[in-house]
């Protein structure tokens, strides 16, 4: 592989691994949860099929809490691009009144982001799950396979791992057994945003710098996008120039104090970081070791 | 999306210039400091930031080895299961980079009962750090580590001699150690061998020079990482090999085959064979979704379209006509096996080499390794973590080279169709083509009570291989010999018939345990 650059490396690999997949799961499909990782998941799956359009559906599982400039993303994507999106809400979850502010961050991903994946899942008989999730990321998933073996109850056994030697990767599964299949696991932060440079893939407008409201709650900023979040006394909208390194849940999401307003300040600002992207995500500490409980139990 | 218009988009980064990407495994147990190493890499390369370091501070506290001084260990050691162990279970991969170049670094544990997880980590590695603790010298596990890196092919190594503040910073306790590797590891085909001394815990030589070490005029670690030259894959004098991973036929116009380049170049109008089926054509067009191209190499995903409507299917390798790989059904393969069930000669399972699967049997057990002495020893079976030499008999043809030829089509996994298991890795030794052409041999085996070290010698497992057919067309011989004798000597055919028959059948259920009774004696060593 001498003569490809470190991107050509990376994107010819997840070509790979989409391929492998295509070809040996019945129903596959990609969990689209509209961030830069998705978008960059979205975008090599494209070029994996070209020129037959893209072989699975798209699914999100929605919260009912992304920022509203996420859904209306998705929502265009899709139809630019032509692919089949599914979108599921855990209704089970929205009944019993789960949400981020009076349940709990740990909770509510369960409730509406592990509980209804895997309601999806089961509901489409889906077998192998697409995902974005990074080696890079965080600990736990620094042990992850490519190809993650998941029990008919999406249990993850992180003792019980098949080996992965060179790209021989073993699709064979039992019925009711599923895999989460991970293409961009070899990718850094870096590498996601070099290559949504490279590739000119757009990306959500929250990734860039803009005067937004915010509210200042538990050390992060909260960007408040829509009147359900009840301020709480003494706290006070105010309008900062902000922009969010990763994307998921509105109430959940830190949004960072920044000028990066295009591209090239983005990678700027990013090389320049002290802290990792997922400093701003809530879900990531709830204690030592939590990412690895969550993953057992079936978030992704 | 053609590479013209991308340019104007890419230029601004010329701060992040284009930069190589280079696969490591580092090797070494828990005691070496291998985590600790890492860690301090990682730390050193800016790669830890300021909220991994809050967090690891607190847990450095909570699990840690050193009191309330910071454990870099705890950085890598991912798991909540390791953490509380301390010990490395699974391989974990990290990634840094520095303004040169990009690492992904396979970390794999160093416990002789995750020699899989090991050879895992060093089967997509360039180049593999060996740690030696300055104190212990080169320990059995040193060699089994460097006789796995060596197997999968790995020919650059750093051999990193951790602890020297524990030593001292001698420079003779660093130079016998260097010394004693180099000679343990004469055999394995290295082609590079770069010693350093380091302290982990402490930082010299990982990122920057030690100056308690004035006596060492070599890079720091991780200036030797940045600057050795990445190993060029197989070469592309062979020709291009196409593994067809998936037919694309989106509509009635179109017909393509999906895959990697392999190894070489191929050419848009270049004339084609199809392992194994045999079929001609010629390459129609390449086809990517940044557009078509007139070539394409090793290492790109690409679609080809051939000019003929021949029968191709996923498992295919397209190749030049002319080309000199043949489709096998049999191959001799080094394999390590990987589960508890043992691997025994005549087991059934499934194979899959480049994107071929197929049903494939354990024909041969021609020996063991043993992985301390490298020496060899007659084997009816691998337990799990032992590496074997094997003819392994498919049920159809399938494009195979030599793993030192090809690093793709030379590359195998077995599967248990039961458990669905992957069973065991190895890499193909010898195809019946390679048998006739010159000796492929790339790994070492000595004889059972040679000395601990032998240099290479060629395909020295060739004089006690006995294929499977002949070894029973052998038994049978003797055993009808044997009756021929009987019946001439008492002239009584039922007598001779029955001792012909009993020979034919016992030989063979003895033999292994024999063998087994041989492995008991040497295996202790």
């Amino acid at each position: 592989m001498t003569g490809l650059t470190r991107l050509q490396r990376l994107e010819a690999e997840s070509i790979y691994i989409f391929r492998e997949v295509a070809a040996t799961a019945e129903y596959p499909v990609l969990l689209y949860s509209i961030g830069k990782d998705s978008g960059v998941l979205l975008h090599l799956a494209m070029k994996a099929f070209y020129p037959a359009p893209l072989p699975f559906p798209l699914l999100h599982v929605d919260t009912t809490w992304k920022f509203r400039a996420m859904i209306e993303f998705r929502d265009r994507r899709a139809k630019e691009l032509g692919v089949h999106l599914i979108v599921h809400v855990n209704e089970d979850g929205l009944r019993a009144g789960v949400n981020p502010f009076t349940s709990g961050s740990r909770l509510h991903t369960d409730v509406m982001k592990t509980e209804g994946l895997k309601q999806a899942l089961d509901k489409y008989k889906f077998d192998a799950a697409f995902g974005g999730a990074r080696r890079d990321e965080e600990k736990s998933r620094a042990k992850e396979r490519v190809f993650s073996l998941r029990s008919a109850e999406h249990r993850w056994d992180p003792k019980n791992q098949r080996p992965e030697p060179w790209h021989l990767y073993n699709t064979r599964k039992r019925p009711g057994e599923s895999f989460r299949v991970f293409p961009l696991s070899n990718w850094t932060e870096a590498d996601v945003w070099d290559y949504v440079a490279q590739e000119n893939i757009p990306v959500v407008p929250l990734y860039f710098a803009a005067p937004r409201p915010v509210v200042e709650r538990d050390r992060m900023l909260i960007m408040r996008d829509d009147d359900r979040m009840m301020l709480r006394r003494g706290e006070a909208i105010e309008t900062k120039t902000i922009r969010f390194r990763t994307l998921g849940c509105y109430p959940l999401t830190g949004a960072v104090e920044s000028d990066a307003a295009t591209l090239p300040d983005i990678i700027a600002e990013m090389r320049g970081s002290r802290t990792s992207e997922r400093e701003g995500r809530a879900i990531d500490h709830d204690g030592t070791g939590s990412m690895e409980q969550k993953k057992q139990e079936g978030y992704f | 999306m053609s590479a013209a218009l991308k340019l104007p988009l890419s230029a601004p980064l010329a701060d992040a210039p284009e930069t190589t990407l280079l696969h490591l495994v580092t090797c070494g147990s828990v005691d070496d400091g291998k985590s600790t190493l890492l860690g301090r890499l990682l730390f050193d390369s800016n790669a830890v930031l300021d909220d991994q370091l809050t967090a690891l501070d607190r847990d450095s506290k909570r699990f840690g080895t050193l009191g309330e001084a910071r454990d870099y260990s705890l950085l890598v050691d991912g798991l909540s299961a390791e953490r509380e162990q301390g010990i490395t279970i699974d391989i974990a991969y990290r990634y840094f980079s520095t303004p040169r170049r990009s690492f992904i670094l396979a970390d794999a544990p160093g416990h002789e009962q995750y020699t899989r997880n090991m050879a895992t980590g060093a089967s997509r590695a360039d180049l593999a750090i060996i740690l030696i603790d300055a104190r212990k010298g080169v320990l059995p596990q040193t060699r089994r580590h460097s006789y796995i890196v060596g197997m999968l092919g790995v020919r650059n190594v750093v051999l990193a001699v951790n602890k020297m503040d524990l030593v001292g910073f001698a420079k003779d306790t660093y130079e016998r150690i260097v010394a004693d590797y180099r000679a343990a590891v004469a055999s394995l085909g290295f082609t590079s061998i770069s010693a350093i001394p380091i302290c982990a815990r402490e930082g010299d030589n990982v990122v920057t020079r030690s100056t308690r070490m004035p006596w060492y005029e070599g890079p720091a670690l991780l200036e030797h990482l940045e600057t050795v030259p990445a190993e060029p894959e197989s070469d592309t004098a062979a020709g291009f090999r196409f593994p067809v991973q998936l037919v694309s036929r989106p509509n009635l116009d179109f017909r393509g085959y999906a895959g990697t380049i392999s190894s070489g170049v191929v050419y848009a109008h270049q004339p084609v064979i199809v392992l194994p089926g045999g079929g001609r054509s010629r390459i129609a067009s390449i086809v990517t979704a940044d557009g078509e191209l007139a070539s394409a190499s090793s290492g790109q995903a690409v679609t080809l379209t051939l000019t003929d409507e021949i029968d191709v299917s996923r498992g295919d390798v397209i190749v030049p006509a002319d080309t000199a790989l043949t489709a096998a059904s049999e191959i001799t393969a080094r394999v390590l096996w990987m589960v508890e069930q043992p691997l025994t000669i005549g087991q059934n399972l499934l194979i899959k080499i480049g994107a071929a699967t197929a049903n494939v049997r354990v024909a041969s057990l021609y020996h063991a390794i043993d992985i301390h002495s490298f020496a060899t020893r007659p084997a009816s079976s691998l337990a799990m973590n032992e590496i074997g030499v094997a003819e392994l008999v498919f049920d159809k043809k399938l494009a195979a080279a030599t793993y030192a030829a090809d690093r793709e089509l030379g590359a195998l996994v077995l599967i248990d169709r039961m458990t669905n298991q992957t069973v065991a890795l190895g890499v193909v030794e010898a195809t019946p083509a390679s048998a006739a052409d010159a000796p492929t041999e790339t790994m070492p085996a000595v004889a059972v009570e040679g000395p601990a070290v032998a240099p290479v010698t060629g395909r020295n497992h060739a004089t006690d291989r006995i294929p499977f057919w002949a070894s029973i067309s052998g038994r049978v011989l003797s055993g009808a010999t044997l009756a021929v004798l009987v019946a001439g000597v008492s002239g009584d055919l039922m007598l001779a018939a029955g001792v012909g028959i009993a020979d034919m059948v016992l030989c063979p259920v003895l033999t292994p345990l024999i063998a087994s009774a041989w492995t008991v004696r040497t295996g202790g060593d």
